[in-house]
């Protein structure tokens, strides 16, 4: 059963720019460079990379590559390529993803850019913090927090006109 | 035939083996080629390597040499984080006269996850696949005349990359048809993934007869098979085939058969000319033409390994279950 969730995601994400500038500022960090996960956290992270006025290009990481399940689900064949136009090397990094549950998406997106070289510093901004923390992992900024149960899903639709809704699995 | 099709399958019909490209279904090799292109992109990373396989040890069992097939194979499980374990057998215990089936059940005892199997024996690589532990996978780097699959799939890989759809496309394969296991390979995988016309070219003696079942045009002169053609894949001249008197001499079959300039002036001014190597210059292909602007003969070595990457992937991390949604 998928309910669709009314949250105004427009203002949600002005809201997560805002935080995110002040954050950049407390830190004196002024030339940051932002990565979306593959494929909710890109259509969050391209909304964000233009209301902050990012000038470098939009990074993407698609972690397959990194999970920590391969052995017991395999590899999806259709594995988006990752793509940073951009050296990471002392770089500030603002990594983006849709929803944080268990972590474990988050621990194997650093685990590939760090294979791209040493970022100075990365922070984590995510669209929906939700309960079910596996990893000692969490946002330095979020958009919505949700006390969820294991049986209930929240899903990310896109990417022209983003939308969240709940699902309810056995 | 159909045990083969079932020993390279799972329950589930996902990859367990990859023995030969018979049997297979499209979307099988459009998967390999899929993830062949997104490990292609890891060259890009300071560390070219990625996670997935650490904690597996790969075999290469080689019982006829090959540089440039075990190398690639080696970077391709040691990009994806697999330890690596070199058997060139004419050294080791073989020649002391342990059995290969002894062998391989010591290699088993070792915990190793994978053998990637070159024989110069039709049906090896089958072999061995049914014979050993149900969770060690087998993957076929050329069996005698038989199969070659991965280059299949790296050549059409680089096809695809080059020219796209498959659909209209027109493939010739010059030389050593009846001899070559890499042949045999790319025919089958061309013609499953839907290539318009895929031309067979050369002498008689060197061309199988059942060329109809294959589902091949046969030629036998360069100047009608070359026509309007997209890409050129030239075989290699195994110099023993001229001792056994199926052909007069290499200068001969380089006058009729070799890829000159002037001869690939018949195919699609576009066209791509391909080879598996090692190449003899001179013989099947002049140093104008490997070393020319439309060879992709290097390509095609890069892309081994990337499709290298893909396949062992596919074997070793098969699902027993359905998949699960991604973790958050």
């Amino acid at each position: 059963m998928t309910t669709p969730l009314q949250h105004d995601l427009d203002r949600v994400l002005a809201g997560m720019a805002a935080r995110l500038r002040a954050t950049l500022e407390e830190r004196g960090i002024t030339a940051p460079l932002m990565i979306g996960i593959h494929t909710g956290g890109v259509w969050v992270a391209r909304c964000l990379h233009q209301l902050l006025g990012i000038e470098e290009p939009l990074g993407t990481l698609d972690i397959s590559f990194y999970r920590d399940d391969f052995e017991r689900i395999g590899v999806h064949p259709q594995v988006k390529p990752s793509n940073l136009p951009f050296e990471v090397e002392d770089r500030h990094i603002i990594l983006v993803d849709d929803v944080l549950q268990t972590g474990r998406t988050i621990r194997a997106a650093l685990n590939e850019i760090f294979d791209y070289g040493r970022p100075a510093s990365v922070l984590l901004g995510i669209l929906v913090e939700r309960s079910g923390r596996e990893l000692p992992i969490c946002a330095d900024v979020a958009g919505l927090s949700m006390d969820l149960s294991p049986s209930e899903q929240v899903k990310l639709t896109g990417p022209d006109k983003l939308t969240l809704s709940l699902k309810r699995v056995k | 035939m159909n045990t083969l099709k079932n020993l390279q399958l799972d329950a589930t019909g996902n990859l367990r083996h990859f023995l030969t490209i018979e049997g297979l279904k499209r979307q099988t090799l459009v998967d390999i080629l899929d993830l062949a292109e997104s490990f292609a992109n890891i060259k890009a990373q300071a560390v070219k390597k990625v996670p997935l396989l650490r904690g597996k040890t790969v075999v290469n069992l080689f019982f006829e040499n090959s540089t440039r097939t075990r190398t690639t194979f080696e970077l391709a499980a040691k990009r994806l984080s697999a330890d690596v374990l070199n058997i060139n057998i004419t050294t080791s215990a073989a020649s002391k006269g342990e059995s290969l089936l002894d062998m391989l059940h010591n290699l088993e005892a070792m915990h190793c996850d994978m053998f990637v199997v070159r024989h110069a024996d039709s049906g090896a690589a089958h072999f061995i696949a049914q014979n050993v532990a149900p969770h060690i996978s087998v993957i076929n780097a050329g069996d005698g005349q038989h199969a070659h699959p991965t280059q299949a799939m790296l050549d059409t890989f680089t096809i695809r990359r080059h020219k796209g759809d498959f659909g209209d496309l027109r493939v010739a394969i010059v030389g050593d048809i009846l001899h070559s296991r890499v042949a045999r390979s790319q025919i089958h995988a061309l013609n499953t993934l839907g290539v318009g016309e895929v031309r067979v070219i050369g002498p008689k003696t060197l061309l199988p007869m059942d060329h109809r079942s294959l589902g091949v045009h046969v030629f036998h002169d360069m100047e009608s098979g070359l026509a309007g053609v997209d890409v050129v894949i030239m075989l290699r001249l195994q110099r023993e085939r001229m001792e056994g008197g199926l052909l007069p001499s290499e200068h001969e079959f380089f006058q009729r058969y070799g890829l000159t300039g002037d001869k690939l002036k018949l195919a699609k001014p576009d066209a791509i000319v391909m080879h598996p190597g090692p190449i003899n210059r001179g013989v099947e292909i002049s140093s104008e033409v490997a070393d020319g602007p439309q060879s992709v003969i290097l390509e095609q070595v890069s892309n081994g390994i990337a499709v290298r990457m893909a396949v062992m992937a596919m074997a070793l991390g098969r699902q027993p279950g359905a998949e699960t949604g991604r973790e958050t």
